[in-house]
């Protein structure tokens, strides 16, 4: 191959390549910083982190002021906060979806819908924490607890459900609710029978992807749900709960042992990185799954 | 001679906006026959079609003047209750569409819509509906598979058996062959006659042969316009308007 393109014109050729060589490679180390990034980032926690990762570090409980133990009610906190939240925003969100892509017209209605959510999912997080410590915490004296928590963090994750939905509920092709409508169902029928089973592995992944962007989620739960510490795992929805994310930061910043937990704070780092990674890759795998089945 | 007519459309507009795409139709649809509606594309066939069980309900623009009974019942009276009127006008469509669920839940859908819950009586309309659809005896041992799995053709016969399912007294066919194979149309064109004896058939097709293989009467429409109508033999041996023996014999279309 080489030497059919040597004898013409290789002289002007090199100068343009060297050129465009050059910015070739800067837009290939730009491209690659971000997963350099990853990879230091994932390399330093799990470096760190592996160190104190055991059976007992995920099911035992802080010992000796948190220098010590595991972090088992930690990840109960998280688990419990995000299903919590998750059944209180699927029915909401899934609901606003059809209404969105079945019912709505064009008009006031749907334009306000549509702006306050786009405006909600531009809202910083700690917000959503100010807000749900005014009104699930204080107002509706919820108190710190694992409902005003999840509450919290299912506003926050509403706008991702909807659109998500949404998104789902509109690949179902016009031709099965066609045919469904030429069956004599009623709309409602319709979207209950064909629209919304056809949907759901959809609407499922979108859940998945929301479940894993919240367990993460610090500011949200900070002032409506963490707890720097408690013994166990909560035994009713009005008690505040410990989160991995929250107890990152307490470890970190609060403690009088901030040296001692450092092994802690990077196991817990890592546990929590990979919740979200084996959450995210299960939704991942789930949406190019139900891709590759999709016949229509 | 009451009731031999199950459609009579008179002075029948239909408009999408300001564009009027159906004008001044007049035509009777005799029961337990097969009518044919050919034309070249754009000429507002299906739209005609789609009018007898208010599928053109689905397009937010589309409206209608004129008269249009089914059964004596005017189909666009205010009154007039569109679910039933679709139960008994069924449908089969261009591109075979079936729902992503078993061969034997598509079949069961009409039937379960209108309350039958039965798990036997519900195997009888099953079984009935796929024997009359010809289809039977390819999916009796895999009604449990998906029904997007089948053929294309077998997957038409499967939408008929949906349709059948619900009892319908008329079966509405937009193009029903023209996504499918030589071997499959033959195979749904005999079906076709075969159901004419309970089921009255409006069937809408591009393919000019099929009209005069199957069908009894033949309607041709041009620009929205219905220019001839009536007997299938009398239209393509002796046409009474230029238009169609022009259309009939290819020199447009």
């Amino acid at each position: 191959m080489e030497k059919i393109h040597k004898p013409f014109g290789l002289v002007r050729r090199k100068k343009f390549n060297l050129k465009q060589g050059f910015f070739l490679s800067l837009m290939r180390t730009f491209g690659f910083t971000g997963a350099i990034t990853l990879f230091i980032i994932l390399f330093f926690v799990a470096y760190y982190g592996l160190q104190v990762l055991s059976w007992d570090f995920i099911t035992q409980p802080p010992l000796e002021a948190m220098t010590q133990g595991g972090i088992f009610p930690v990840i109960m906190g998280t688990v419990l906060l995000t299903m919590l939240c998750m059944i209180f925003v699927i029915p909401i969100g899934v609901t606003t979806a059809i209404f969105l892509a079945e019912y709505s017209k064009p008009g006031f209605m749907l334009t306000a819908v549509m702006m306050s959510m786009y405006t909600l999912a531009g809202v910083p997080s700690v917000v959503f924490g100010l807000f749900g410590l005014g009104i699930f915490v204080v107002a509706l004296n919820f108190g710190m607890s694992l409902l005003a928590g999840s509450l919290t963090l299912a506003i926050m994750v509403l706008p991702y459900i909807i659109s998500t939905s949404e998104e789902a509920l509109k690949a179902v092709p016009f031709s099965f609710r066609e045919a469904s409508l030429a069956c004599g169902a009623t709309k409602w029928q319709t979207i209950r029978k064909v629209v919304l089973p056809t949907a759901m592995p959809g609407i499922l992944t979108g859940a998945i992807l929301g479940t894993a962007k919240v367990s993460g989620e610090t500011a949200p739960i900070m002032f409506t749900a963490a707890a720097f510490f408690t013994p166990g795992i909560p035994k009713s929805l009005f008690e505040p709960v410990m989160a991995l994310p929250y107890h990152i930061y307490v470890l970190a910043t609060a403690g009088t042992h901030i040296e001692e937990t450092r092994p802690i704070q990077y196991g817990t780092a890592l546990v929590l990185i990979l919740l979200v990674f084996s959450m995210n890759l299960l939704g991942i795998i789930l949406r190019s799954r139900q891709r590759k089945k999709r016949s229509w | 001679m009451v009731d031999k007519n199950i459609f009579e459309i008179k002075d029948f507009n239909i408009y999408y906006g300001d564009f009027i795409a159906v004008k001044n139709i007049a035509l009777d649809i005799e029961i337990n026959r097969i009518t044919a509606i050919i034309g070249p594309s754009g000429c507002g066939k299906s739209t005609l079609l789609r009018a007898l069980n208010r599928m053109n309900d689905l397009i937010p623009s589309s409206r209608v003047e004129g008269r249009a009974l089914f059964q004596g019942v005017n189909i666009y009276d205010k009154d007039t209750d569109v679910i039933e009127l679709r139960r008994r006008v069924g449908m089969v469509f261009q591109k075979p569409n079936p729902f992503p669920s078993s061969v034997y839940e598509n079949v069961a859908f009409g039937p379960r819509l209108r309350g039958i819950k039965k798990k036997s009586l519900l195997d009888e309309i099953v079984e009935n509906a796929l024997v009359k659809a010809d289809l039977w005896k390819e999916v009796k041992d895999k009604l449990n598979e998906p029904g997007l799995g089948l053929s294309g053709g077998q997957m038409q016969r499967l939408c008929i058996a949906r349709s059948l399912a619900q009892e319908p007294e008329v079966i509405l066919f937009d193009e029903p062959t023209s996504a499918l194979d030589p071997i499959s149309t033959g195979h749904i064109e005999n079906l076709l006659q075969e159901l004419e004896k309970t089921v009255t058939i409006v069937i809408v097709t591009h393919n000019m042969q099929q009209a005069a293989r199957i069908s009894n009467y033949t309607a041709f429409m041009y620009i929205g316009e219905l220019v001839e109508f009536g007997d299938t033999n009398t239209i393509f041996v002796n046409p009474a308007n230029k238009l169609t023996e022009e259309y009939i014999t290819g020199r447009f279309g």
